[in-house]
C-alpha cells in the first residue's frame, strides 16, 4: 500500500486540536468544555502515534497509553467536581461560577 | 487504499469534531465525540498501533464517554439556549488565538524540514505492529511510570468519590439542599436559579469599593 | 613610667565616661572627685614621664598600643613623647588641671555641673591624643575630638538660642579647615604610604627632592601639603579668614574659653605646623604666606579688640591676635619662637580669662565693661593677677610675654621681612593698649554698675583664686626658659630653643643656621619694642586710667564714628560672610529641599506607589471571575510559551 506521509497526520492532528481549543474556550456548558478537552487530548495522541510510526520507536505509543489513563482519571475527577459544584449552584453554566469577580 | 481510508476517516473525525464543539445539546456533542474517537481508533490502526486503537475504543469510547453520559443524565443538563451563543470578545479572541497557535505550529513544522507530502515512512512490519513489542517497552523501560499511573488512577478514584459525595452531616455548609438524584424534585433552570447563590446571607460584599477604602 | 604614657589620655576619657554615664546618679562630691582626679592623675603621670624622658638619653619615646588595620591601610595607634610633644604635654596637663580646679568653683551653682565636667574631661583626652599621637591620623582623631568638645562646651547653655548657634558655627567653620587637612593627609599618604612622623618626616629631611616635585599646577608636593595643613590650622587656630567662630565661642562658660580657646585647642594648629616643619621649610612660598596671614590676623584682630566693651570679647580677639604672632613666627621658620609663645600665651591668656571669669562671677554674670569699674576694691587677688597677665601679654620686660614676643619680632627682623616686623610692632602696641584699657575699665575708677550688682561683688572662692595665682607665677617666670643670647652675655641660655632642636629638621641642602642682626641693631629693636609697649600702656592710662572711666574713650569714639563703628562691629566680617556665603548656601539648601527632595525624590517614590496603585486598579479588571476568560489567558500564555521555546 502506498503510505500516507506522516505530515498529513500531523496536519489533521493540528486541525483537531484547534477545533478542540475553540470549543474549550467558547462553550458555556461545562460538559461541552470537557468534551473539547478530550478532543484536544486525542489530537495530541494522534501526533504521538504518528511520530512513533515515523521514528520507528514505540515510545510514542507508550506515552499515548499513559495519556489515555490520565485522561480517564481527569475525566472522573473533573466530573465529580462538576457534580459538587452543581449541588451548590444548580447550574453548570461556567459563566455563573464567578465568585472571584472584581 | 490506505490514502483513501485515511481521508475518509479524517474527514469523519473533523466533521464530528465540529459537531462536538458547536452543537447545543450536550448529548449530541457526546455522541459526536464517540464518532470522533472511533475514527481516531481507525487512524491509530492505520499508523501501526492496533493495540492503541483497541484501547482507545475500550477506554475512551467505552468508559469515559459513558461516564460523561451518566453525568449528563444525572445532572439533567439541558440544551443551551440559542440566544446565548457568545458573540463577543471571548469568541473572537479564541478563534484568533487558535489560528495564531496553529500558525506557530506550522512555522515550527516548516522549520523541521518536513513538508506536506514528504517522504512516506517505512512500510509496516509484523514486528512493529505486534503487541509484544509494545508490551516489552511498556513493562520494561516504562515500568515505573506504569505503576505510577496505576497509583494515579487510585487517587483519582478516591478523589472522585470524595468530591461527588452527597453532602451529609460532616459537611455542614449545605444543610438543607434538596436531593436531585432521583430527578423528581421541581427542577430549577440551570441558567436561572433562585436566589443568587453568589451572595451569602450577609448583604454587604466582602470587597469594599475603592471610595470606602480611602 | 614611660610605659604608662598611654594612660595619660585614657584617664580623662574614663573620667568623662563615668561622669557622663553615671553622673546624674552620683552625688556631687563624687563627680568632682572623678572630674578632678582624672586630670590630676594625668598630670602626675605626665610629670613622671617627662622626668624620665628628660633624664633619659633617647630623643624620643614611642609606644604602640594597637595596629588599626582595614584592608591595605595600617595605622598604628601609637604615642610619641619627644621634645615637641613634651612641651605641649606639660602645658595641657598643667594648665588643664588648674582650669579644672577653677571650674569647680565657677560652675558650682550650675545645673549642668556633671555634664560640664564630662565634656571637659573628654576634651582633655582628645587634646592629649592630638599631641601625643605619633602619626597624623591619631592627631586628626584628637583634632576632631577637640572640635567636638568645643562644640559641646560652647553650646553648653543650650536652652538659650545663641550658644548652640555659636557651637554650630565653630564646628562648621572648623570643618572647612578639617577638610583641607584631610586632603593634605591624603596627598602625604599617597606619596609615602604612611602617616607616621618617623616614617615620613626624616625621609623628607634626608631627601627633599621627594617633595619638591611639582604636584598641582605650580605647587610642589610640599607646598600643596603645607598649604592644605595650614588651611586646617586656619580653622582650628582662628586665622583669617576662618577666625569668625572664636569670638562667638565666648558664649560658653569662661573656664572653657580659658582652656580651649586660649591655652590648648587653638594652639593645635601651631603644634601641627611645628611638627611638620620640614615640609614648611621646603615650601618657602607657603611659609611666607603663613607668616603674612599670621601678621595680618594679628593686627586685624587687635584693631577689633580696641573697641570692644565685652571683656571676654576683648580677650577673644586678643587670642586671635596672639595666634597670629605664633603663625608669623612659624611662617618665618622660627618654630621654637612660635612654640615658646604658645607656652607663655597659655599661661597669661588662661590667667586673663580666668580672671575675667572671676569678675563675671562677681558681677552676677554681666560681662559688659561699661558696667564695671573700681573692682580692685572688692577683688584684690583677681585684680593683681589680671594686672600681671595684662603686663605679660603687653610685653613688659622680664615677664614671660616679653621674651617670647621679642623673639618673634627678632626673627622677623632677622629674616629681612621688615614690613612684617613693623606690623608685629604696631600690633604689640595695640595689644598693650587694649589690654590695659580692659584693666583700667574693669578694676580702676568708679563702679558703673547697678546697686544690686554692687552688693553682690566679692572676691572669688579659693578654688578660683589659687589657680589664678599659680598661673600668675607661670606668667611671670615661664619666659626664663628662653632667654635670648643678648641678655646672657654670650652664654647661650636659650634652653627652650635647644630643647626643641631635635624636632626642627634641617633638610638636606637647605642652609642651616639662623639669620642674625648685629647686636647693636638687636638692642635697638628691643628698645623700640619695649617703648611701643609702654606707649600703649600709657595711652590706655591716659584715656581710661584713674577716674576717667569711659568719658575720654567715648569722646574718641565720637570723633571717629565711622571707624569706631567698623571696629566695634568687627569690620562687619560676619555680615559679609552671611551675605556672601551663608545665605546663598541656605537658598541652595532650600532649593534642594523643596525642589529636589520634595518634588523629585519624594515625587519619584510617590510616583512608584501611584503607578503600583494604578496597575492594581487597572489590572483588577482581568479578574473577571469568569472561568472561560481564565482559560483564554491560559491559552494565550501557552502560545507565548510555545513561541519562546520553539523560536527562542
Amino acid at each position: 500500500m502506498s503510505a500516507v506521509p506522516i505530515s498529513w497526520y500531523l496536519l489533521l492532528s493540528a486541525i483537531l486540536f484547534g477545533i478542540g481549543a475553540i470549543g474549550a474556550l467558547t462553550r458555556r456548558n461545562g460538559i461541552a468544555i470537557f468534551l473539547s478537552v478530550e478532543l484536544m487530548l486525542n489530537a495530541a495522541n494522534l501526533t504521538l502515534v504518528a511520530y512513533a510510526r515515523q521514528l520507528g520507536s514505540h515510545t510514542g505509543q507508550v506515552i499515548v497509553f499513559f495519556v489515555m489513563a490520565v485522561a480517564a482519571a481527569e475525566a472522573a475527577v473533573g466530573l465529580a467536581l462538576f457534580i459538587a459544584v452543581f449541588r451548590q449552584r444548580h447550574t453548570i453554566d461556567v459563566n455563573r461560577m464567578n465568585l472571584m469577580r472584581w | 487504499m490506505e490514502t483513501l481510508i485515511f481521508f475518509l476517516f479524517a474527514a469523519l473525525a473533523v466533521g464530528s469534531a465540529i459537531v462536538v464543539v458547536t452543537h447545543k445539546s450536550p448529548i449530541y456533542s457526546t455522541l459526536s465525540l464517540v464518532l470522533t474517537l472511533l475514527s481516531m481508533a481507525v487512524l491509530f490502526v492505520l499508523l501501526g498501533a492496533p493495540f492503541l486503537g483497541a484501547v482507545q475504543v475500550l477506554v475512551y469510547a467505552g468508559a469515559i464517554v459513558v461516564l460523561f453520559l451518566f453525568v449528563i443524565m444525572l445532572l439533567n443538563v439541558q440544551k443551551e439556549e440559542a440566544a446565548h451563543v457568545d458573540r463577543g470578545a471571548q469568541l473572537w479572541t479564541a478563534i484568533v488565538g487558535v489560528i495564531a497557535f496553529l500558525g506557530m505550529f506550522w512555522l515550527a513544522f516548516w522549520r523541521t524540514g518536513l513538508r506536506i507530502g514528504g517522504p512516506a515512512p517505512q512500510p509496516l512490519t509484523q514486528e512493529f505492529v505486534a503487541l509484544r513489542t509494545v508490551a516489552v517497552e511498556l513493562f520494561g523501560t516504562y515500568l515505573l511510570p506504569f505503576e505510577m499511573v496505576g497509583l494515579l488512577l487510585l487517587v483519582a478514584v478516591i478523589g472522585a468519590t470524595v468530591a461527588a459525595r452527597r453532602p451529609g452531616a460532616p459537611d455542614n455548609s449545605v444543610d438543607d439542599l434538596p436531593v436531585y438524584a432521583s430527578g423528581d424534585e421541581p427542577r430549577t433552570d440551570p441558567l436561572r436559579s433562585g436566589p443568587d447563590p453568589r451572595r451569602p446571607s450577609v448583604a454587604e460584599p466582602a470587597y469594599k469599593t475603592k471610595e470606602a477604602n480611602v | 613610667m614611660l610605659q604608662l604614657l598611654w594612660l595619660i589620655p585614657i584617664l580623662p576619657f574614663l573620667g568623662a565616661t563615668i561622669n557622663g554615664v553615671l553622673g546624674k546618679k552620683l552625688p556631687k562630691p563624687v563627680v568632682t572627685a572623678v572630674a578632678l582626679g582624672a586630670p590630676f592623675l594625668s598630670l602626675l603621670l605626665a610629670l613622671g614621664c617627662l622626668w624620665e624622658f628628660a633624664h633619659g638619653s633617647e630623643e624620643s619615646f614611642e609606644l604602640t598600643k594597637y595596629m588599626w588595620t582595614t584592608g591595605d591601610l595600617s595605622i598604628p595607634v601609637a604615642f610619641l613623647l619627644d621634645h615637641l610633644s613634651a612641651v605641649m604635654l606639660f602645658i595641657i596637663t598643667f594648665v588643664g588641671f588648674l582650669i579644672h580646679v577653677y571650674s569647680v568653683g565657677y560652675m558650682a551653682h550650675e545645673e549642668g555641673y556633671r555634664r560640664y565636667f564630662a565634656y571637659l574631661n573628654l576634651f582633655m583626652c582628645a587634646m592629649l591624643l592630638l599631641v601625643l599621637g605619633n602619626n597624623y591620623l591619631v592627631m586628626f582623631v584628637g583634632w576632631e575630638g577637640v572640635g567636638l568638645c568645643s562644640y559641646l562646651l560652647i553650646g553648653f547653655y543650650y536652652d538659650q538660642p545663641f550658644p548652640p548657634y555659636a557651637g554650630k558655627k565653630a564646628f562648621i567653620v572648623n570643618r572647612i579647615g578639617d577638610f583641607a587637612f584631610l586632603v593634605g593627609m591624603f596627598a602625604l599618604f599617597a606619596h609615602f604610604g604612611s602617616l607616621t612622623y618617623h616614617d615620613v618626616l626624616p625621609k623628607i629631611a634626608a631627601n627633599p627632592a621627594l617633595v619638591t616635585i611639582p604636584y598641582v599646577g605650580s605647587f610642589s608636593l610640599a607646598s600643596f601639603i603645607a598649604l592644605c595643613f595650614f588651611i586646617g590650622a586656619m580653622g582650628k587656630s582662628a586665622q583669617i579668614p576662618l577666625y569668625v567662630w572664636l569670638p562667638d565661642a565666648m558664649a560658653g562658660p569662661t573656664p572653657v574659653s580659658a582652656l580651649i580657646h586660649a591655652a590648648t585647642m587653638v594652639t593645635a594648629g601651631v603644634y601641627m605646623v611645628v611638627r611638620s616643619n620640614v615640609i614648611y621649610q621646603l615650601a618657602p612660598g607657603v611659609s611666607l604666606f603663613v607668616a603674612i596671614i599670621g601678621a595680618l590676623t594679628a593686627i586685624f584682630a587687635a584693631s577689633i579688640g580696641i573697641a570692644q566693651t565685652d571683656i571676654k570679647k576683648v580677650l577673644a580677639y586678643s587670642t586671635v591676635s596672639q595666634l597670629g604672632y605664633m603663625f608669623l613666627a612659624a611662617g618665618l621658620g622660627a618654630y621654637s619662637a612660635a612654640l615658646f609663645h604658645v607656652m607663655t600665651h597659655a599661661f597669661f591668656k588662661a590667667l586673663l580669662f580666668l580672671g575675667s571669669g572671676s569678675v563675671i562671677h562677681a558681677m552676677s554674670g554681666d560681662q559688659d565693661m561699661d558696667h564695671m569699674g573700681g573692682l580692685k576694691k572688692w577683688m584684690p587677688s583677681t585684680r593683681l593677677t589680671y594686672l600681671i597677665g595684662a603686663a605679660a601679654i603687653a610685653g613688659v620686660p622680664l615677664l614671660s610675654g616679653f621674651f617670647s614676643k621679642d623673639e618673634i619680632l627678632h626673627s622677623a627682623a632677622a629674616s629681612g621681612h621688615w614690613l612684617l616686623w613693623l606690623v608685629g610692632l604696631i600690633t604689640a602696641g595695640m595689644t598693650a593698649f587694649y589690654m590695659f584699657r580692659s584693666y583700667f575699665l574693669t578694676f580702676e575708677g568708679e563702679f558703673r554698675g547697678t546697686h544690686e550688682q554692687e552688693h553682690h561683688l566679692h572676691e572669688s572662692p579659693p578654688s578660683m583664686v589659687v589657680p589664678l595665682w599659680i598661673l600668675a607665677i607661670g606668667a611671670i617666670f615661664a619666659g626664663y626658659v628662653g632667654i635670648p643670647k643678648m641678655f646672657s652675655a654670650g652664654r647661650d641660655l636659650n634652653w627652650f630653643h635647644h630643647w626643641l632642636e631635635p624636632v626642627i629638621a634641617v633638610p638636606q641642602g637647605l642652609e642651616a643656621g639662623e639669620h642674625n642682626v648685629g647686636p647693636g641693631l638687636e638692642w635697638a629693636l628691643l628698645l623700640i619694642t619695649v617703648a611701643i609697649a609702654f606707649a600703649g600702656i600709657f595711652l590706655a592710662w591716659a584715656n581710661y586710667g584713674g577716674d576717667k572711666g569711659l568719658a575720654r574713650g567715648n569722646a574718641w569714639a565720637a570723633r571717629v564714628p565711622v571707624l569706631h563703628r567698623l571696629l566695634l562691629n568687627k569690620w562687619y566680617v560676619d555680615e559679609i560672610y552671611d551675605r556672601l556665603i551663608v545665605r546663598p548656601l541656605a537658598a541652595l539648601s532650600r532649593f534642594f529641599w523643596k525642589a529636589v527632595d520634595t518634588f523629585v525624590i519624594d515625587g519619584a517614590i510617590n510616583a512608584g506607589a501611584f503607578l503600583t496603585e494604578l496597575t492594581g486598579d487597572v489590572g483588577r479588571f482581568t479578574t473577571t471571575g469568569n472561568v472561560r476568560n481564565y482559560a483564554l489567558y491560559f491559552f494565550l500564555g501557552v502560545i507565548l510559551l510555545f513561541w519562546w521555546v520553539a523560536f527562542g
